[in-house]
């Protein structure tokens, strides 16, 4: 097995709210107790549904967000402990490209500007000839013309943008990026081309991923090893390719996923019922209410997340054997 | 028995024609996919049969709309209207802009058949916690009372297919029903709306980019491209055999875990701009087996393995990667 680059133990972060203008103050913990290392050279999958705390813990990874409790530790350096100064220069090292393509780039700057934007934050100065040549590279790696450097990011399609995006965060020449569904705005045919480049990167720059997605299909084709997280906890680490889930959500999410193939057709899913609300978990798993295989054992107490082989661990008290 | 005939629908809106010579045809009781990228024309098809296109300043220049026998091209807005949501319903991909948040749901659905089908009061909100009960909308009592924000997504989304029903309609169009959804909640939702057309004897034209969902709902299929159609034909034949480069490529950029690394094809370039439209073929300049003649001439919508293709060089296409012959 590679090396972990990043390593995360006990991560947790909350976030408070008031339930109405008077009410009382409530504490939504968005990512609870996650550790998990990230290989060096891996793409590591982290996928759920919505209030999962997936985008949450990507940002507590590159420390956009600091985190309640834990630690995160990069390439060795605990990011935690680190002062502001020292860690704006480690972000050269660590990368995002977000979900959003259209916020994620200020409309008044050209994509040219954009680009170098990251150079500037790092108080790192180039000639001009030099910034021209590294702008017209990143062009080139990113399979877009030159030209476009020129244009403003009204004037670009999504899958153009997304592309500056991915462009944008390599500049500094990162050994690491978190990509927080980076394609999820985008038609299949682009996504397509997305992950495309996305796979050439990886291969040519040595590059790892930590790969944030809602959609199951896709990352067990991108990823190495997928993490399945439910209402902030991790619930299954399993490898991508050539494993059937132990936990019943993993299940029900690779049931939910629609196969394109009308001669396996199937009922989509039995699953009844909605995430519960995360401000008041039950006390035992949180995915009981909606668990075809739930006893009174899980109700009562949380399963802890064990494994079960060297890279795959479930947190259940009744997992589904396999064959 | 056809419900729905669109026969050579071209429309216009100011000097733009998105939309070419559409046709399609739909039964009772029948799920018809009508699928393709952003920018193909597919929210256009559904606005032109709702009868919708007035708002966005568009008309039908030519071709026919043939509903239940009745050209609906013809109509005025008056009895348009008294079609619309008692015999054809639209389910849109927000559900928000279905539903007025400062009214209760409950009260939403009841409007529905109060005014289509003049229902008391009484009995028309024991018909709406009726239909809530067979969405599986669970203490449908209670959620009547409720308001749109106090609902998920996925329950605002039952609420809208509700009210699509009140009326009792045979035609529902559902324009990207289940995409602004989570997974698990996507699949709840369709099992649903595909259950009311076995039970119903509905027709459903399904407006989707997702191509899992067309193989796993769909009857038939419509693939349009740049506001022509590319190719139609019955879900099987679409998948084990698509006679059109631009239905084989959109089947191999689904991402599946069998698929090799770097094997998701995609398809380069992007969906030409309506006022940009390239001469021939519209797809040619994305196509991998483009020749000269693809350049230059439209290639006509023909018969090809018991469907329709537009592409001169349907029947010589080998099937999709990775997809095996059902």
């Amino acid at each position: 097995m590679a090396d972990a680059l990043v390593s995360l133990r006990n991560l947790s972060r909350d976030f408070h709210s008031r339930a109405g203008l008077f009410g009382e103050r409530r504490v939504l913990r968005a990512v609870n107790d996650v550790s998990l290392d990230i290989e060096q050279g891996q793409v590591t999958g982290v996928v759920g549904e919505s209030g999962c705390g997936k985008s949450t813990l990507a940002r507590l990874v590159l420390r956009l967000l600091d985190a309640s409790g834990g630690q995160v530790t990069f390439d060795g350096t605990d990011l935690g402990k680190l002062p502001a100064r020292r860690l704006r220069k480690l972000r050269q090292r660590m990368q995002m490209v977000f979900q959003d393509p259209y916020s994620a780039i200020d409309p008044r700057y050209s994509i040219r500007e954009a680009l170098l934007e990251p150079l500037q934050v790092q108080g790192i100065r180039l000639a001009r000839g030099e910034a021209a040549a590294k702008v017209d590279k990143l062009m080139d790696v990113v399979g877009l013309s030159r030209k476009m450097a020129e244009a403003y990011p009204h004037q670009l399609s999504g899958g153009q943008k997304q592309r500056i995006g991915i462009a944008r965060a390599l500049i500094l020449q990162p050994s690491f990026l978190v990509l927080d569904e980076p394609t999820a705005s985008l038609d299949v045919s682009i996504q397509a081309q997305v992950i495309n480049l996305l796979e050439g990167l990886k291969s040519e720059y040595g590059l790892t991923y930590l790969f944030i997605s809602h959609d199951l299909g896709l990352v067990r084709y991108f990823c190495d090893r997928v993490v399945v997280m439910y209402l902030g906890r991790i619930v299954e680490i399993m490898p991508a390719k050539n494993a059937t889930p132990r936990h019943p959500y993993t299940r029900t999410l690779l049931d939910s996923n629609f196969e394109p193939d009308p001669a396996k057709r199937r009922v989509v899913t039995r699953l009844s019922g909605e995430i519960p609300s995360a401000f008041d978990l039950p006390p035992g798993c949180a995915f009981a209410a909606r668990c075809p295989r739930a006893s009174d054992l899980c109700r009562r107490e949380r399963p802890e997340l064990t494994s079960s082989a060297p890279d795959r661990s479930a947190a259940c008290h009744h997992p589904i054997e396999q064959q | 028995m056809t419900l729905l005939s669109v026969r050579d629908l071209s429309i216009t809106i100011g000097r733009m024609q998105p939309l070419d010579r559409i046709s399609f045809d739909l039964a009772k009781g029948e799920i018809l996919g009508v699928v393709g990228e952003s920018g193909s024309g597919k929210s256009l098809t559904a606005m032109s049969v709702m009868g919708l296109l007035p708002l966005i300043r568009g008309r039908i220049s030519s071709g026919q709309v043939l509903f239940d026998g009745r050209d609906l091209t013809r109509l005025k807005e008056k009895e348009y209207r008294a079609l619309r949501g008692r015999r054809i319903a639209l389910i849109t991909q927000n559900p928000m802009t279905s539903l007025d948040p400062v009214l209760t749901v409950g009260s939403q659905i009841d409007q529905v058949a109060r005014l289509h089908l003049g229902l008391a009061p009484a009995e028309a909100k024991a018909r709406s916690i009726d239909l809530m009960q067979q969405l599986r909308i669970p203490e449908a009592k209670a959620v009547h009372d409720q308001y749109p924000h106090q609902l998920s997504g996925g329950m605002k989304q039952r609420i809208v297919i509700a009210m699509a029903l009140a009326a009792d309609p045979d035609l529902i169009i559902a324009d990207e029903p289940t995409t602004a959804l989570d997974v698990t909640i996507q699949a709840q939702i369709m099992q649903i709306l595909v259950e009311l057309v076995r039970d119903r004897g509905l027709a459903l034209m399904l407006i989707t980019h997702d191509m899992g969902v067309v193989a796993q709902t769909c009857d038939r299929v419509v693939v349009l491209y740049a506001g022509r159609v590319a190719e139609s034909n019955t879900v099987a034949d679409i998948f084990a055999a698509p006679q059109h480069p631009y239905t084989r490529a959109l089947i191999g950029c689904i991402p599946r875990e069998a698929l090799q690394p770097g094997s998701l094809t995609g398809i380069p370039g992007m969906v030409p701009n309506v006022l940009d439209y390239p001469a021939g073929c519209r797809f040619h300049p994305r196509c991998a087996l483009a020749q000269p003649v693809c350049a230059e001439t439209v290639p006509p919508l023909a018969p090809a393995e018991g469907g329709l293709a537009a592409c001169h060089f349907a029947g010589e296409i080998a099937p999709a990667k990775g997809v095996r012959h059902g």
